[in-house]
This record gives C-alpha cells, sequence and structure tokens, in this order.
C-alpha cells in the first residue's frame, strides 16, 4: 500500500509494510546499523541516475503541492476582499441615504439658518462642519470610480466619529476594527466592490496546472521508483542464490531451511518495501515538512510558532508510544510463537494425543497461550491506537490555536482569512509527514537488520575454489583410494582418522553398522562435500581436490534414501541426470529401473508433473526413478543406499532388480541392508559413532569375531535360519 | 466474515461503546469546522476578540473531548478485536482436538494450523482495523455530507460529481492491481519452491552438478516475481496521485462556486471555508472505505477456511449412554468387519474376523496398501466401521466412550512423535500418575536406557519440538516407552521398529515378550523377521484376510506369506 503523505488521512498506519507493520510493530535491531546501511545503499548505487530523478521529482512534486494551498490562499482573499468591500459599500450607501435624508429633514425644521439652532443638533461648530461636509459628499450609489467610492467611505468613516450618535452612518452596522476598515477602503480601491472574477478565475487556472504538474511528477517518481526497487532486490536475491551454490554443505547441516528461506524471502522482501515505500516516503515527507515549514513562515511567523512548539509534541508522544507499544508487541509476537508452536505439535500429534485422551491438557495449555495472547494482543492494540487519537489532539491544538490567533490577526488586519485558511490547511496537512518521518527510523532499523541476515549468508566462507590448473580424468576407471585419511565436523571430535582404503574398479563396497552410526559421512568425503582434514583421497591416482568439483561429481551417481524428486515432469525429473538425454534415452533409463511400466500407467505418462509434495506417486515409485535418473547419468562410482523402508513387497523387489542394473559395472559403495549385498561385496566397511571400527570382507570379519560378526549374528541370524526353513 | 463476527457476542457491549464514543468523537471533528467558521463569522468579521477566544476555548475543549472518545473507544475496540481472535482461536482448536482421524485426513494437518494461527490472525488483524477506523469512515463521510448540507446546500453537487468520481479512479486502478497481487502472490509461492527444493535437494543438485540448471531455474523466477511486481508498483504507482488529483480538483471546485454563490450573496465566507474542510473529510472517509474494500475479502478467505472448521462436526462422537464395566480384560475381537475410506470406491477391510487375546502377541503382515494400519486405527476408534463390529472385552467400542476406550490402548505409532519437554515428560505423556522408577523401567524395556543416560540431563533431557534433537530410532524407543507406562490391556505397534537396526529390534521384542504377559500385543510390521516367532499371523492382501496361522503353519498354506517371506529373503535364497 502506497500511502500518501500529503494529506491529514486519518490513517494510523502510514508507514511502510501494509497493514502488518507500521506503528509500534516490533523493531529489529541490527547489529552492526552503521555498516550494514552502507552497505545497503551500496545496492542502490547502480541506479544512482534514477534515485536523482526520484529526488528531483519527488522535490518537484511537492514544491507545488506545497504552494497550492498558498496561491489558493490568494483566492480566498481575493473574494474575502470582494465579500467585505461589497458588504462595507452596500451599508455604507445604505446609511449615507439615511444620514442625508435625517440631515435634510433638521435642515427643513430650522427657521433661520445659524440662528437658534434647536435641540437635538447640538451647535458645536465642528459637528456642524462635519455635517456640512458629510452633505457634500456625493452619493456612493451614484459614483462609479473605485478611488472615488473609497475615498467617500474613508471620509464617511471619519465625519461620522464627529457626528451626533443617530446620524452616524456605519458604526452600528460595522462593527470592524480600525485597521479592518483601512483594509475594506483598500479592498474597495481594489475591487469596486465586485467580486473580480477574472483575478480568481486565473487563480483557479493556475492552480489546475499545479495539480496536473504535480500529479504528474509525483507519477513518474512512483513508475521510476517501482523499477528502481524491484531490480535492486532482485539483484539481491540472484547473489544470494549464487552465493547459496558457493556455500559448503556445512552451512546446510548447521542452518535449517526455514531459517535460509525466510531470510531470502521474507528478509529481502522487507527490504524491497522499505525502497519500494518507505524510501520516497522519508523524501517526500522531509521535503513537506521543511517546505511547510517555510511557507507558513510566509504567512505568518506569529502562527508558524505556534505550529513549531507543537513538534516536540508530536516527537516525544510518537516515541513514548512507540517505546510502550513496542514491548507488548514483542511479548504477543513470543505468545503466538508458543501458541503456533503448541498447535503444530497438538495437530500434529493429533492421533497420539487421542489414543493417550490427552485432549484435556492440550485445550488447557493453549487456553493458557491463548489468554496471554489476548493481554498482549490488546495491550499491543491500545496503545499502538492512542497513537492517532493524540497525533490528531495535537494537531486540533495547533488547529485551534491558529484558528484563535489567526482570527485576532484577521481582525488587525494583519492577515486575510485565506492565509488563515492555507495555513490551517498546512498545519493539519502536518500530522503525517511528521508521524511518518518519526515512524521511519523504525522502519530503516528494522529494515537494516533484515539486510544483515541477508549480508550473513553473503559473508560466509565459501568451498575452496577449485584450483586452477584442476585436472581431468578423460576415461576414468573407477579406482578409489583414501590415503591416512583425517576428518573431523567439529574441531574438537575427530571422526575418522589415518584411514586408507583402496577400491578396485568395478568393486563394490558395503557399509555397514547401526542407525546414526555415520554412514553418510563416507558418502560426503567422496563427493567433496566437506573437506578432508589430513591425508588424500584419490581418484585414478588423482587427488581430488586437484579435480574440478564439477568434473569429479559427474564421476558420481548416488541414489539415497531420501529420494529428492522436483516439481516437474517425470521426464525432466529423470533427464535430470543427464542435460540434453534423448527421449529414447530416458525410456531406456526408466525401463532399466523397472520404472517404465508404472510410468506409462499414469494419466500423463512421462509427462506427468509431479506435485509439491510429491503424493502422486508412492515412495517406492519415487526411489524407482531416482534409480532411473542415476542410470541416465551413467556414472563411475555410484553410491547407494539400500534401506527402502515403507515400500511394499512387491516394489521393493523391483527396486532389488534395479539397483541390481544399475550397479553393474560400476565402483559402488553401498550403505547396505541386505545381508546378500553385504556378503558379495568386496570390502565391508563396518561403523559405528562416526567411526570406521572394522574393515575387510565377510569371511574375514566373521572369523575376526568383532563388532561384525556380533552385528551378522543379531541381526541376520533369523534370516539364516529363516533360508533354512524357507 | 460475518458468521464469525457473532462470536463477537461477549463483547457487544463494549464495541457498542466504542460505536458510541467513535460517533462522539467524529461529531466532534465535524464540529470542529462549524465553530471555526463561526469564529470567522461571528469573530473576525465582526471584529470580536472575545468571542473569538471564547469560541476557541469552546474548540479547545470539543478537540480534547474527541481525543478522549477516541483513546477509549480504542482501548474498547482492541479488546473487542483481540477477544475475537480469542475466541476464534479457542473454539477452532477446542473442535480441532475433538476431530476423529476422519477430519484431519480430510483438512489436511497443514492447513489445520494455519487456520488456526495465520488465518485467525488475518481475521483479528481485519477487525481491529474495522473497529477502528473503518467504523468512523461511513460516519464521517455521513456526518460530512449532513453538515455539508447545512452549511450550502447548492454547493453539495459539488460532491454528488466529486465522490462518484473519486469511486471510479478507486475501482479501476482496485481491478487492475488486485488480479495482479494475486499473480505476484503466485510468483512468490514458486520462487519459494524453488529455492526449497533447492535446500532439500542440495546433495542429488551437487552430485549432478546441476548448480547451472539450478540457477536458471531460480533466476527464471526470480525475473518473473521483479517484472510481476514491477507490474503492480506500476499500476499502484497511479494510485496516489490520481486520487490527490481528484481531491485538488474538489477543492478548487468548491472554490470557485462556493465564490460564485457568495457574490451572488447567497453564502458567507465563514460557511465556504467549513464546507471545503468537509468536503475533504468526505472524501478521505471514502478513502477509507475503498481500503476496507481491498481488505475484506483478503481477510474473506481466511475466514472462509475458518468457518469451514467450525462447520465440521467430528463423526466420532460419544454415544448417550456409555458402558464402563467390563467383564473381561484385553480381549479384542474384530466381527465381519467392513470398512471404507470416505470417497473410496473400494472398501479399505472386508469382512475381517479375528480375536486377539491377552498374554498373546498377534501380528499383522501385508504389502503397502494391504490395510495393515486401517485395521488397527480401527481399535482406538479413529474410525468408525462400515459394518460388523469392533469389540474389546465383549463391548462395541462405539458403545463406551473415548476416553474408557482409549485408556486400555497403548498405542505405538508407525511415525514416532514426540512433544516438546524433557524425556520423562514425554513418557509420562501416556500416563500422569507413574512414579520416576516406573518411567525408568519403561525406557528399560523400550532399550531407551542406554541412549538416555548419554544425554546431557538423562531423563530431563529437553527434547525439542518435533523431537529434532533425537534420531528415528530413539523417537520410537521413547514412544514405545510412552506405551510401556500407560500399562494398558492392549498393545498395538504399528510399524513401530522400522527404524530400529535388527540387532536393537531383536533384544526389544525380547524384553517386549518378557514384560508383557498379561496384555494383548498387536503389531504390524514389513518385515517377516519381526512377527516370525507371534503367536498368531494375520496375513492382509487387499484389505481381505488371506491366511491367519504361525510362521510355519504360514508357510506351508498361504501363497501371499511365502511371496512376502520370498521377496525379502530371496537374495539369500539365491546365495
Amino acid at each position: 500500500m502506497s500511502e500518501e503523505n500529503r494529506p491529514p488521512k486519518p490513517a494510523p498506519r502510514p508507514g511502510g509494510g501494509g497493514f502488518g507493520g507500521g506503528f509500534g510493530a516490533p523493531v529489529q535491531k541490527a547489529k552492526n546499523f552503521k555498516v550494514s546501511l552502507r552497505r545497503l545503499l551500496r545496492y542502490l548505487s547502480p541506479h544512482k541516475i534514477n534515485l536523482l530523478l526520484v529526488v528531483l521529482f519527488a522535490i518537484a512534486s511537492t514544491i507545488f503541492t506545497i504552494a497550492a494551498p498558498k496561491v489558493a490562499s490568494q483566492a480566498m482573499n481575493k473574494l474575502q476582499d470582494g465579500y467585505m468591500a461589497k458588504m462595507m459599500l452596500r451599508q455604507m450607501s445604505a446609511a449615507q441615504t439615511k444620514a442625508v435624508q435625517q440631515i435634510n429633514l433638521q435642515m427643513k425644521q430650522m427657521p433661520t439658518p445659524g440662528v437658534g439652532i434647536s435641540q437635538p443638533v447640538s451647535a458645536d461648530p465642528e459637528t456642524l462642519k462635519a455635517m456640512q461636509e458629510f452633505m457634500q459628499l456625493p452619493m456612493l450609489s451614484t459614483v462609479t470610480d473605485p478611488n472615488q467610492k473609497a475615498d467617500i467611505v474613508q471620509k464617511m468613516m471619519d465625519l461620522s466619529k464627529k457626528m451626533p450618535g443617530n446620524a452616524q452612518a456605519g458604526e452600528e452596522n460595522v462593527k470592524l476594527t480600525q485597521d479592518q476598515i483601512n483594509g475594506v477602503i483598500r479592498a474597495i480601491r481594489e475591487t469596486n466592490g465586485q467580486y473580480d472574477f477574472h483575478y480568481i478565475e486565473r487563480i483557479v487556472l493556475i492552480l489546475m496546472g499545479m495539480y496536473i504538474i504535480s500529479a504528474l511528477f509525483s507519477l513518474i517518481m512512483g513508475l521510476v521508483m517501482s523499477g528502481v526497487a524491484q531490480k535492486t532486490v532482485r539483484d539481491m536475491r540472484r547473489q544470494v542464490d549464487q552465493k547459496l551454490n558457493q556455500l559448503p554443505l556445512k552451512y546446510f547441516d548447521k542452518h535449517s531451511h526455514g531459517d535460509i528461506l525466510s531470510r531470502v524471502t521474507n528478509d529481502i522482501d522487507t527490504i524491497a518495501t522499505t525502497l519500494q515505500q518507505s524510501l520516497t516516503q522519508v523524501i517526500t515527507s522531509l521535503i513537506t515538512i521543511i517546505g511547510y515549514i517555510i511557507m507558513m513562515f510566509t504567512i505568518s511567523s506569529i502562527l508558524t510558532l505556534i505550529v513549531v512548539v507543537t513538534l516536540p509534541l508530536y516527537i516525544i508522544s510518537t516515541a513514548t508510544i512507540t517505546k510502550k507499544s513496542q514491548k507488548y508487541f514483542a511479548l504477543q509476537q513470543k505468545e503466538l510463537g508458543q501458541l503456533s508452536g503448541h498447535v503444530e505439535e497438538m495437530y500434529t500429534g493429533h492421533k497420539i494425543v487421542k489414543v493417550f485422551g490427552r485432549e484435556k491438557d492440550s485445550i488447557e495449555k493453549f487456553e493458557a497461550i491463548n489468554g496471554r495472547l489476548n493481554t498482549a494482543g490488546w495491550k499491543a492494540q491500545f496503545i499502538s491506537g492512542i497513537m492517532f487519537p493524540l497525533m490528531n489532539f495535537i494537531s486540533n491544538l495547533g488547529y485551534v490555536g491558529i484558528s484563535i490567533v489567526g482570527g485576532i490577526w484577521i481582525t488587525r488586519n494583519l492577515l486575510g482569512l485565506g492565509d488563515i485558511l492555507a495555513f490551517i490547511q498546512y498545519s493539519r496537512s502536518f500530522t503525517m509527514p511528521i508521524a511518518q518521518t518519526a515512524n521511519i527510523a523504525n522502519i530503516i532499523q528494522s529494515t537494516v537488520a533484515c539486510a544483515e541476515r541477508v549480508f550473513e549468508i553473503l559473508d560466509e566462507e565459501e568451498e575452496v575454489p577449485d584450483k586452477s590448473d584442476a585436472q581431468v580424468i578423460e576415461f576414468a576407471k573407477g579406482r578409489v583410494s583414501f590415503e591416512n585419511v583425517d576428518f573431523r565436523y567439529e574441531e574438537d571430535e575427530p571422526l575418522i582418522e589415518s584411514m586408507n582404503l583402496q577400491v578396485e574398479p568395478g568393486h563394490t563396497v558395503a557399509i555397514v553398522g547401526p542407525t546414526g552410526a555415520g554412514k553418510t559421512t563416507l558418502v560426503n568425503l567422496l563427493m567433496r562435500f566437506y573437506e578432508i582434514n589430513e591425508g588424500a583421497i584419490k581418484i585414478d591416482e588423482v587427488d581430488i581436490r586437484d579435480i574440478k568439483r564439477s568434473e569429479l561429481r559427474q564421476m558420481f551417481g548416488m541414489v539415497l534414501q531420501d529420494t529428492w524428486l522436483f516439481n516437474g515432469t517425470i521426464k525432466d525429473n529423470i533427464a535430470y541426470g543427464k542435460q540434453g538425454a534423448t527421449m529414447d534415452e530416458i525410456v531406456q533409463a526408466a525401463k532399466a529401473a523397472h520404472a517404465d511400466h508404472f510410468i506409462r500407467t499414469l494419466p500423463e505418462g512421462y509427462n506427468t508433473v509431479l506435485n509439491e509434495e510429491g503424493t502422486n506417486i508412492s515412495q517406492g515409485q519415487k526411489q524407482l526413478l531416482t534409480i532411473a535418473r542415476a542410470i541416465l547419468a551413467d556414472p563411475i562410482i555410484l553410491i547407494l543406499d539400500e534401506a527402502t523402508s515403507s515400500v511394499d513387497t512387491r516394489t521393493e523387489v523391483l527396486i532389488q532388480k534395479a539397483m541390481a542394473n544399475l550397479m553393474k559395472d560400476r565402483t559402488n559403495f553401498v550403505i547396505a541392508h541386505r545381508l546378500s549385498t553385504i556378503r558379495d561385496s568386496e570390502l565391508i566397511l563396518v561403523m559405528n559413532k562416526g567411526r570406521i571400527i572394522e574393515m575387510g570382507n565377510h569371511k574375514e570379519l566373521l572369523t575376526k569375531g568383532g563388532f561384525y560378526a556380533d552385528l551378522y549374528n543379531s541381526q541376520f541370524a533369523e534370516q539364516n535360519s529363516e533360508e533354512e526353513v524357507g | 466474515m460475518l458468521k464469525l463476527f457473532k462470536f463477537l457476542k461477549p463483547y457487544s457491549a463494549m464495541i457498542t461503546g466504542a460505536l458510541v464514543l467513535l460517533f462522539l468523537q467524529t461529531l466532534g471533528d465535524l464540529y470542529l469546522p462549524t465553530l471555526m467558521s463561526d469564529i470567522i463569522n461571528n469573530g473576525v468579521m465582526q471584529g470580536d476578540t472575545g468571542k473569538i477566544l471564547h469560541i476557541g476555548g469552546f474548540m479547545l475543549l470539543v478537540a480534547g473531548g474527541g481525543a478522549l472518545c477516541s483513546i477509549i473507544a480504542s482501548y474498547l475496540s482492541s479488546r473487542s478485536a483481540v477477544g475475537l481472535g480469542t475466541i476464534l482461536r479457542s473454539k477452532v482448536f477446542g473442535i480441532v482436538e475433538s476431530y476423529s482421524l476422519h477430519e484431519f485426513d480430510k483438512l489436511g494437518t497443514a492447513t489445520l494450523i494455519t487456520r488456526t494461527t495465520n488465518d485467525i490472525n488475518q481475521v483479528q488483524m481485519v477487525a481491529v482495523m474495522i473497529l477502528r477506523m473503518m467504523v468512523s469512515a461511513p460516519m464521517m463521510a455521513i456526518g460530512g455530507i449532513v453538515m455539508a448540507l447545512q452549511e450550502d446546500k447548492e454547493l453539495t453537487w459539488v460532491l454528488a460529481v466529486a465522490i462518484p468520481v473519486l469511486a471510479g479512479v478507486i475501482a479501476v486502478i482496485a481491478s487492475r492491481m488486485i488480479p495482479l497481487f494475486r499473480l505476484v502472490q503466485v510468483k512468490i509461492d514458486k520462487i519459494n519452491l524453488v529455492l526449497r527444493e533447492k535446500l532439500t535437494g542440495i546433495r542429488v543438485i551437487r552430485a549432478f552438478d546441476t548448480v547451472e540448471l539450478e540457477m536458471k531455474r531460480f533466476d527464471e523466477a526470480n525475473v518473473d516475481l521483479t517484472d510481476n511486481y514491477i507490474k503492480v508498483n506500476r499500476i499502484m504507482a497511479f494510485m496516489m496521485p490520481s486520487i490527490m488529483l481528484v481531491m485538488n480538483f474538489t477543492s478548487l471546485a468548491v472554490l470557485w462556486f462556493g465564490g460564485i454563490r457568495i457574490s451572488n450573496g447567497n453564502m458567507d465566507l465563514g460557511a465556504l471555508a467549513a464546507f471545503t474542510q468537509y468536503a475533504m473529510q468526505i472524501m478521505f472517509s471514502m478513502l477509507m472505505l475503498s481500503l476496507m474494500f481491498i481488505m475484506v475479502p483478503r481477510a474473506q478467505a481466511a475466514a472462509v477456511r475458518i468457518n469451514e472448521v467450525l462447520d465440521t462436526v467430528p463423526e466420532i462422537t460419544d454415544p448417550n449412554k456409555t458402558v464402563d464395566t467390563f467383564t473381561e480384560k484385553g480381549n479384542l475381537q474384530f466381527k465381519d468387519v467392513t470398512f471404507s475410506y470416505h470417497g473410496a470406491e473400494e472398501p479399505a477391510l472386508r469382512d475381517i474376523t479375528f480375536s486377539a487375546r491377552p498374554g498373546k502377541v498377534t501380528a499383522i503382515i501385508g504389502s503397502t496398501g494391504s490395510g495393515k494400519s486401517t485395521l488397527i486405527n480401527l481399535i482406538p476408534r479413529f474410525y468408525d466401521v462400515d459394518s460388523g463390529s469392533v469389540l474389546i472385552d465383549g463391548v462395541d467400542v462405539r458403545e463406551m466412550s473415548q476416553e474408557t476406550l482409549r485408556a486400555k490402548i497403548g498405542f505405538v505409532p508407525q511415525k514416532a512423535q514426540l512433544f516438546s519437554g524433557t524425556i520423562s515428560e514425554n513418557i509420562r505423556f501416556g500416563n500422569e500418575q507413574v512414579s520416576d522408577e516406573e518411567i525408568r523401567r519403561a525406557a528399560e524395556i523400550a532399550q531407551a536406557s542406554e541412549f538416555i543416560a548419554n544425554f546431557e540431563g538423562g531423563f530431563e533431557h529437553q527434547i525439542t519440538q518435533g523431537g529434532t534433537n533425537v534420531s528415528g530410532g530413539q523417537k520410537q524407543r521413547l514412544s514405545i516407552a510412552r506405551a510401556l507406562a500407560r500399562k494398558p490391556e492392549v498393545y498395538i505397534f504399528d510399524d513401530s521398529f522400522s527404524a530400529l537396526d535388527f540387532k536393537t529390534d531383536a533384544r526389544l521384542r525380547a524384553a517386549l515378550k518378557k514384560e508383557i504377559t498379561a496384555a494383548t500385543i498387536i503389531i504390524v510390521a514389513q518385515r517377516v523377521g519381526t512377527v516370525m516367532d507371534a503367536d498368531n499371523i494375520i496375513v492382509l492382501d487387499k484389505g481381505q484376510i488371506s491366511g491367519m496361522g504361525t510362521h510355519k503353519e504360514l508357510l506351508a498354506t498361504n501363497e501371499v506369506y511365502r511371496e512376502i517371506v520370498a521377496s525379502q529373503l530371496s537374495e539369500e535364497e539365491i546365495a
């Protein structure tokens, strides 16, 4: 929502961020504000010219809006002049006629002029003189020249003071101060008691032009800015994405997906909103405030003072309320988090809650959190809700002050009515930009904090780059060797120490061990997802660190228990293993993986789109697809996880056959669950608690009578007896 | 949306109060320009300073009163709107807790979570907005029009033109913007999807060296989103300038036509000044109203989803008269049970009849989709049968209260589910009365003591939400301990040993056998090894019992069983 800054619009949430953000929403604090802000600003530098344009247009547009009320006041003043002059002339004219008649009457009653002048007209010579002068004045209604009219009125006003009560002209009808009388006389001179519609028309036309130009400028500003903000965050997203590709897997182990996702989406979105709305807001608000103050000064410095006095009130009230509401918003956020956590737990564990009959406890706990959330929630809402009435009240204080002082000023003819109206318009429009600027500090804080989280990703240490003279192994055979390899995930927890291993091309290595024994560690090292601490891993006698990562990984194929497929067609998912694969190759791979049949039973066949959760095919079918993908990729070395839990027996058979197809003529590393695989493999690695504790072939290890023998006897003894029975 | 507002009932007094106060405040706001007009006409034009001060003081009072009214109104409306959210949450959570699995299947867990949290928040937010400003906007508009009419009837025609024009401008822009907004939301979802896939599949992506491809996918989504955003922003850029233009032109029109009326002596200056301000107030309240048209549809979607939850009546409820005395203990019986899921063409289970006795182990085996989990879900009455009956201790499960029924059952699900809290709290979840010693004992039988001892704090070790800090096998063992602590009459293990290695699996089953002598045990499994030594094995195939008996009997007589055994042991046989 883009909100305008000029009008005194009763919107309590002028800040960016739509309805969620705005006043009093919790402010996140940046750790290193200055540095991060500067860095964020650097992202804007490619758009310097556009930003300059935005600032220029903002200034231009704002100047016009600022000036408009002042110009409009001219028209209003003109209207007032006309009104006053006309009223004055009408009243004076009527008074003159009346007075002349009265005096004439009195004159006639006198038998001899000059002698024995009777009551009520006193024989004061000055009065007499005044009356005579008064009589000599031409009738206002007959005069057309404005100056003459003004002179007559002036004279009448002067004379009337010297004349006796009932002959006084004007005073009883026109209760005006001397200043106002002067003003009216000036007005008569200027307007001749007519409304100067030519003048007003001209002003209206000027205003129309100003409004249109201002609107155009502000439109252009908005258009330019829309591109700037979005392109900036687009670049930022792109950069983060690139970075993510270069981060070692270690990073992803340590950071939850939710966290990374939220940085790339929510945080960057906040930045976009701020750039889009708040930036222009700051610019226009500041210009508006300054402009308004200047304009107000040109009208009246004393009145401006009244407005300026209210400024600290705005700032103090905003600051205190924000601070208070922050507390409750933070509390609300916390309770909301707890509530969501509880809801999530109870819903995902619904079955358990039901079967153990714990609904009541669950509801009780929910109600407790809900109650706390309610308290925090209404307090937060209430306090932030006070903001607007308070602002409004302060604005009204200024309004009343201006009305009073301005009214008195008008009576002294220091100001025109139009001036006061313009002033009121200015002062009332003051509230919004002030509130916005007060809030903008918080918005910028939060935004910089968001930017900081994004920068944190960008500053993470990248994978060791490929060597410039990286080798390419053409026609790799698939001989793998570990030479004195040391590895640890954590500094002080050695996992693998001086490990030596030789795997001949075409051999199969079975990795066995209880759950959580760290069987995937080896996989991670082979693919160079992690860097070893000591020693070397070699493929065909070449250290894997001397091979380009992309080359190295192309030698490997992977079928893991976690069947990762993306939201696309089955065809594309299989072809993922080999870019530019033909349809024929894809079908061949699917056939070898025993997947062709089920794919063809799907309504769209190979073009079936796997939905987001991948629920339109079963877990076992997914596994077949990943096997097909690996077959198509045709790697030299294969890494395979045999675990196929939650797969029905028939699919299981298919998977086994497919895996057997896949393993042919390759060097295989198998996280083994099947006795047959283990027994037939050339080398068995027995792992426990993250370490390789035994190594050898089936017979060797059995005779050794160690962990493997123990494991074998407990796990496979039954199956062995099975064989005898079956 | 309106339907949800009926939950505001407890707050009706507060809301009435808020409305009255807002009305007063609006009156005050509307009165100020009139007072100012009075200052001009009676004070300024007459040069009466005393009058100016007098009216000015009164204005101050009105302004202060208005502020007070709106502060109290803010209090009342905050209480009510947040109260509405609280009530809704409580209602929704309450009803969801009473749902059977059927309703969960129908609606889905993820959406139920969003409905209870986000959707209600959205509605609450809009309720706050409506109570805070949307209510006063129409009041302001109507009051403004009344006042304007009072000042000058003829000039009101200007408004009669201006308001529709303003409404038109807003409507045109909004109608273009809203569909684009929706599109942007879709694009945001898309970029999220691509990114999430990238994160979950990071190993695969790197292994297949498709980083470039993924980058292209992301960039496409990124550019697409950016382009759409820019489109929205472009349209939005038109919004404010055009609205301002309409407003400014309105005030010009008022000035011009007002001027003419004054020149004809039909109006005075004060009235014109007041009218100008009323006109602005009316226009702004129109603007506010238009905001409502943007916001309410947003909340509308949320409201519909909440109502859907509230309108969903749980299918399984307790009977009016419940049986709570039993003559037997631990006897489980299925009599000609047929069951089908809603909307399914074929029944998931057909004519299932068997019984399980205390002290005996009954195993159920079959391929995926054969109905194993469905069958055991009928025991705690997660679903109701179509025909036939499930009896525990001779009583139909539908005739006892769900509480009584479930008190008899110790259930270990396929997907071990732990709750945040300490380990002992989690085990105690099954039975609040158990002593620490019993908890220790349960953990021991479940083969969990060893790893618990290795945890920092032992039994007081905190389990994070979703149990992310324990492994799958550990979770399973803890969930078994939880069922053990309950000391039920019937144990149900739904493929609960799958994450355990064979060694632990074997040890666990041996311990269970030794420990549980009086209770009935039902085990569902995929591995032949797990079920082999059961007293009775039920082989399920396509929802029907294809055979029943001991391992040896079945091997001799049952084709499906032989096939299952063969599939799991075939490689060995070849070897």
